[in-house]
């Protein structure tokens, strides 16, 4: 199987500190998050502890370190959605899926990603799942979404 | 050339020099600012806000760790804009803070603590969420609690720019940082050293070593137990500290005494081993240089160095020496030689040593350590452990008789004693190589070349027609350094010598935590005191050392030697 990560460090060479973000947001594009074993082979292109690389994608919201789930949910929340009720939305969510946000459910169908906002206020609070949006979420129907998205799951896999 | 100028602080004139801090010029005069985020020799990062002084043209607050000496400055120290400032940043570091002082191991050793206490901090202001992070108990040596954290970042300071291992970093971001490793993980699967200079430079208990009382006391109480210690060099120079008493003083006697009071039933000192470990290690560094083995030969007696060589440079791994450290070489003779001389079954053995180190924790549970199944050493005390463990056992230091250690295993060269300094071991070994190839001692023991703090030591010695060069580090990242040159092709070295830790384990990772560096100096000038005071400077003259050749080990690097005494390390696979 090709290295998605060795393919990327390749086209960084002779790179030091300074490349050590855009290698991340390019690893995380291709793997959909970044893996234990990046972190090692970027630490040893950049010679970068994996403390420090794991301190610095840390430190930002864009990088997850579990694989996207089969169903990625990203709510909103921005400031018209957060005026909506979007942190109930977020904690029922949580609640519901046992998860954290930007955590990934243990069998691998749903992940939770937190983001700033999706350009759609007048659809407030809003929730995007692969693509598709679901316009003004409220506490009950979020749980709702999610279990059509699983039963859609398991009739896909009967 | 010094520039030097005036500044006024708190309305007097005070001398600055151009280039140095704030904070330095004030210490220099006598002025005490507290700080917590700053190191002296690192470079400030202004973290934790504490050491602000107030700008009297400005207004401002300004961090004195960072901010650079001016002409015409005004600074008030203790204004009550200042106080104010950093009262409210101890209130804040407390405010999420355990309230578990009366049972925190560093209580009444604690920079929060005496802040708190120093600033008049007498009621709880803010009220915030406690933290609750899970405590990391994975590393053999060293115990992480994120709760205690204040963040200062020192920890992570030292890790990398000491010690060049970078196991912790900070994580996350604003409110929801910590200290923690790589996708924090355990410290066992870190590349952690176990070297704890974290905790030496830990202001609060965030970091502590793993404590191993509650098994040293059940062998004291067993009575089919044979319970034995062995102290380190370094240790008897160190623990003076522990109990007030002026750095440097060694208190050998009295510690020897002690060890006896709490119920030891055999007291040895390491540095016999140490003198045992310069027969076998200068034979293989003669054996090395004389049959083209791998060469430079490097020194095996820190175990936070044999970590990282496995982790980071495993490509040096053949040139480590085999021999097994002083610690180790104790133990095994003491399961082997010394329970054969009084009829003793090892497993019936329990064998303590104290260590200024935490690294040691972690050596002595390593598999290659044990004979047929068995551990060499049991359980290993920090000196600031043996501090504890005497109070423990209400015993009276000042009202105690020095006493000797017991014989065999308790006689030692000053050869064996310099090895708790930085360039000891080294030392050492050049004197008993210098018998062993040209016959002849030494004219002039000492090698002032080798001594002192300076992260790097290189000379060259004449040994007869032999000229070897040799090379001192301490600091890890000072060892990466030179290593990297070798790797580049410098072949005039032919001995190195590595310890973690600076100035060597005088300097120790288990010492006693809020020592300067005047103390360090103390401890090593009391060391070298020692070596000029005694007669008896060379290894291979102690009578115990040519009597346990004699007796049981026949020859060094000889068959014995080998079973018990030498060993080999493996590449390490870590998260790095």
């Amino acid at each position: 199987m090709e290295d998605k990560t060795i393919n990327i460090l390749e086209q960084y060479p002779n790179s030091g500190n300074d490349s050590l973000i855009p290698i991340l947001q390019e690893v995380q594009d291709a793997e959909g998050y970044i893996s234990e074993k990046s972190v090692i082979k970027i630490g040893k292109h950049l010679d970068i502890p994996s403390s420090k690389i794991f301190g610095v994608a840390t430190f930002y919201n864009q990088f997850r370190f579990q694989p996207l789930g089969k169903y990625h949910i990203q709510i909103c929340r921005g400031t018209a959605c957060h005026v909506l009720g979007s942190a109930t939305v977020l904690s029922t969510l949580e609640k519901h899926l046992k998860l954290k946000a930007g955590e990934t459910s243990r069998d691998g169908l749903f992940s939770i990603e937190v983001v700033a906002c999706i350009g759609a206020c007048g659809l407030a609070p809003v929730i995007c799942v692969n693509g598709k949006f679901h316009a003004k979420v409220t506490d009950k129907s979020i749980i709702e979404i999610i279990e059509n998205y699983r039963k859609e799951n398991d009739e896909s896999e009967k | 050339m010094k520039i030097n100028f005036n500044i006024e602080v708190n309305n007097q004139s005070v001398e600055a020099i151009k280039g140095e801090t704030i904070l330095d010029a004030l210490n220099r005069n006598g002025i005490k600012v507290p700080t917590l985020c700053h190191m002296k020799d690192f470079t400030p990062t202004g973290a934790c806000r504490m050491c602000v002084v107030e700008d009297e043209i400005t207004g401002k607050l300004i961090t004195s760790c960072s901010f650079p000496v001016a002409e015409g400055m005004k600074i008030k120290t203790h204004s009550p804009k200042v106080v104010e400032a950093r009262k409210t940043i101890v209130e804040l570091l407390l405010s999420n803070h355990p309230d578990d002082c009366l049972y925190c191991v560093r209580n009444r050793n604690c920079e929060l603590q005496n802040l708190s206490d120093e600033l008049q901090v007498r009621e709880r202001r803010i009220i915030g969420k406690k933290n609750n992070y899970n405590i990391d108990n994975s590393g053999v040596s060293i115990i992480r609690d994120p709760d205690k954290c204040i963040l200062c970042g020192r920890c992570v300071e030292v890790c990398e720019k000491v010690m060049g291992v970078s196991a912790i970093d900070y994580v996350n971001r604003g409110s929801q940082t910590i200290i923690g490793t790589a996708f924090n993980k355990g410290l066992n699967v870190s590349s952690c050293v176990n070297c704890g200079q974290c905790i030496m430079v830990c202001p609060t208990g965030a970091l502590t070593e793993k404590n191993h009382f509650p098994e040293i006391r059940e062998a004291l109480n067993d009575p089919a137990k044979t319970v034995v210690i062995q102290y380190a060099p370094a240790i008897s120079v160190s623990l003076a500290e522990e109990f007030g008493i002026e750095s440097g003083k060694d208190i050998n006697g009295i510690m020897n005494s002690a060890l006896r009071k709490i119920g030891f039933n055999r007291v040895f000192d390491t540095s016999f081993a140490a003198d045992l470990t310069i027969m076998e290690e200068s034979a293989e560094l003669i054996n090395r240089i004389t049959n083209n083995g791998v060469l430079p030969m490097m020194t095996s007696c820190c175990p936070a160095w044999v970590k990282y060589a496995e982790e980071f440079v495993p490509e040096f791994l053949p040139n480590i020496s085999s021999c097994k450290s002083p610690q180790q070489m104790m133990g095994s003779v003491i399961k082997n030689y010394f329970a054969k001389t009084e009829n003793l079954k090892a497993e019936d053995i329990y064998s303590v040593s104290i260590m200024p180190c935490t690294a040691k924790k972690f050596e002595a549970q390593r598999e290659e350590m044990t004979t047929h199944g068995i551990s060499d050493v049991d359980a290993v005390l920090t000196t600031r452990e043996l501090g504890q463990f005497i109070k423990l056992y209400g015993i009276d230091i000042s009202k105690i008789e020095p006493e000797v250690a017991d014989s065999p295993l308790g006689t030692r060269s000053t050869a064996g004693k310099i090895f708790g300094a930085s360039g000891g071991v080294m030392e050492a070994a050049i004197r008993t190589a210098y018998y062993k190839l040209t016959g002849k001692e030494l004219v002039k023991f000492q090698i002032p070349e080798v001594r002192g703090f300076e992260e790097r030591k290189e000379t060259k010695i004449k040994i007869g027609e032999l000229e070897i060069g040799v090379a001192v580090v301490n600091g890890l990242v000072n060892a990466k350094k030179l290593l990297t040159e070798i790797k580049e092709g410098r072949t005039d070295i032919h001995f190195i010598e590595i310890m973690a830790c600076p100035g060597g384990c005088i300097g120790g990772g288990g010492q006693h935590i809020g020592s300067n560096e005047d103390d360090l100096k103390s401890r090593m000038k009391s060391l070298y005191d020692i070596d000029t005071n005694e007669t008896l400077k060379v290894s291979h003259k102690n009578p115990e050392i040519i009597e346990i050749y004699d007796k049981f080990l026949g020859e060094p690097l000889g068959h014995k030697s080998h079973e018990l005494l030498h060993t080999n390390y493996d590449k390490r696979d870590v998260l790095r």
